[in-house]
């Protein structure tokens, strides 16, 4: 039996109860609703195929931002922890804020970005890119300092230059650490999007959902969620190929 | 045993080897302290090209912070180091090649690319590295082991390529810490016999730290005993020659032995001394 027949079961077994209670009443019932307000997975599905140009129009708006935000959160982490490796002083000032600021909820000054940055794209890559350079930051500049320092004395023995010992040594070792950021920062990604949405958008698929709640257009609604639920599940894949093709070392 | 040692002797001579004989390590009223802790003290000692000098003391003497030192990765606190005359420790580093105690070697690259480390470090194309490593794998009896990675290896294999990567460096010093302190004894016993033979093919100048007498004696031409903490040398032993090829027969060997008894002696008179 593959390791995804027993998750898939569990799935499936939720969608039929979740089917049988919808659509037999007894979920708004129990919930107190007009029955059209819970909609069940057949309607959902249905709503999905019926909206499917609509959604896969918002669906790209919202895929950009979440790609092209987590990308710049990426290069901007990535370079951070290298100069933070790089300078022991950089390191002793940065750091300790860079850690403190992880609790920081950066999604409440989403209302700014919209006002600095205006309503199109500009924002919502600003708030899903500094969502995703935290944990990149911080983990990259973890593995890059769980170097061996026996390693870096052996590379220097062997005549490597301060940077041939980054790209030779620390940054291989840090880079099971880099995915393990990479991962947080996916999960964040589409939360990112969303909000920046929510906070002002002509488009996407968070604006989609604010609307469908507004009109009650439920099913709809569920069906946008899924979408961008897949979009998530998909970046987080590509993340895990990304790994197994590149850390072939463990 | 006796094949392998057939097997290098034949070999050109390795690209870069220790070209310089004149090359040596001389150290003269050396001390070292760590804030009050005092690891080494008034130390002398002199190794002449292409000879190998062994190192012995009780564990925490300072050994390895020795060899740190005499490799230029640290600065002593008192005293003169030169490796071929130089006593600066940059140029220190650039005359020697450090093998640590743990092999270090980097698990994402292949067995030859961690042997080609210092040539890439140096700009050489990886092609070239390469084939000028390849050279040595298959000199060395590793040949068939090239695009292994580290994981895949034994821990005397993996010593051997820690090795090889030490001396494709072509530095013409070299500095060993306890190269086999984590093998097995039957492995380190044909470890030590293939060292022999890998350095008696390509001679270089050799600093040799070890918590094994008979290993050191086996090794070196001439071995230091270190007292405990703070180091000081207690002892010189010079090892019997000729020395037999063959590892078992060299250290049953009389004259070996009753070397060996003396360092035993030694170190176990500089332990105590210090302790007191």
């Amino acid at each position: 039996m593959s390791r995804w027949a027993l998750p898939a079961l569990v799935l499936a077994t939720l969608i039929g109860l979740w089917q049988v209670a919808a659509s037999s009443g007894v979920l708004a019932s129990v919930l107190n609703l007009e029955a059209f307000l819970v909609p069940s997975p057949a309607e959902i599905a249905s709503a999905l195929w019926e909206n499917r140009s609509l959604l896969a129009e918002n669906a790209w708006v919202t895929m950009q931002e979440i790609l092209l935000g987590f990308l710049c959160g990426l290069v901007a982490g990535l370079s951070f922890a290298v100069g933070l490796r790089l300078s022991e002083t950089l390191r002793r000032a940065f750091y300790p804020l860079m850690v403190a600021s992880q609790a920081i909820p950066i999604l409440v000054i989403a209302p700014i970005l919209v006002v600095w940055f205006g309503f199109g794209i500009g924002p919502k890559l600003a708030v899903v890119a500094l969502l995703c350079f935290f944990p990149i930051a911080v983990n990259t500049a973890d593995g890059l300092r769980s170097v061996d320092p026996e390693a870096s004395k052996m590379m220097r023995t062997l005549d490597a230059s301060r940077w041939q010992v980054m790209k030779r040594v620390e940054a291989p070792t840090a880079l099971p650490f880099v995915f393990s950021g990479a991962r947080i920062a996916a999960a964040f990604a589409p939360i990112g999007a969303v909000f920046g949405e929510w906070v002002g958008a002509d488009s996407g698929l968070g604006h989609l959902i604010l609307q469908d709640n507004a009109q009650l257009e439920t099913a709809r609604l569920f069906a946008a969620a899924a979408v961008l639920a897949a979009i998530a599940l998909g970046l987080f894949g590509l993340l895990a190929l990304a790994e197994r093709r590149i850390v072939t070392w463990r | 045993m006796s094949a392998e040692t057939g097997q290098f002797a034949a070999g050109p001579p390795s690209p870069a080897a220790g070209e310089a004989p004149g090359a040596a390590v001389s150290i003269r009223g050396l001390g070292h302290s760590y804030g009050k802790l005092e690891a080494i003290e008034r130390l002398d000692l002199e190794l002449p090209a292409h000879g190998v000098l062994g190192l012995v003391g009780p564990s925490g003497c300072g050994k390895s912070t020795l060899l740190e030192l005499i490799a230029g990765l640290q600065q002593p606190s008192t005293g003169e180091i030169e490796v071929g005359g130089v006593g600066d420790p940059a140029e220190r580093l650039a005359g020697c090649a450090f093998m640590p105690q743990r092999d270090m070697l980097l698990p994402w690259l292949a067995a030859i690319d961690n042997a080609a480390l210092a040539l890439r470090n140096r700009g050489v194309r990886r092609g070239a590295a390469r084939a000028e490593a390849g050279r040595l794998f298959k000199r060395f009896g590793l040949a068939g082991f090239e695009r292994a990675r580290p994981a895949e290896l034994s821990g005397g294999m993996r010593q051997r390529v820690a090795f090889l990567r030490t001396l494709v460096a072509g530095k013409p010093v070299l500095a060993l810490d306890e190269p086999f302190a984590s093998l097995d004894a039957i492995t380190r016993a044909e470890m030590q016999a293939w060292l022999a033979a890998a350095l008696a093919a390509d001679p270089r100048t050799v600093v040799l730290v070890s918590h094994d007498v008979e290993e050191a004696l086996y090794l070196s031409d001439r071995v230091a005993v270190l007292s405990a903490r703070p180091a000081r040398v207690v002892g010189q032993l010079s090892a019997p020659v000729p020395r037999a090829y063959d590892r078992d027969a060299a250290v049953t060997d009389p004259a070996f032995v009753a070397v060996r008894e003396r360092a035993m002696h030694a170190l176990r008179d500089g332990a105590v001394g210090c302790a007191g």
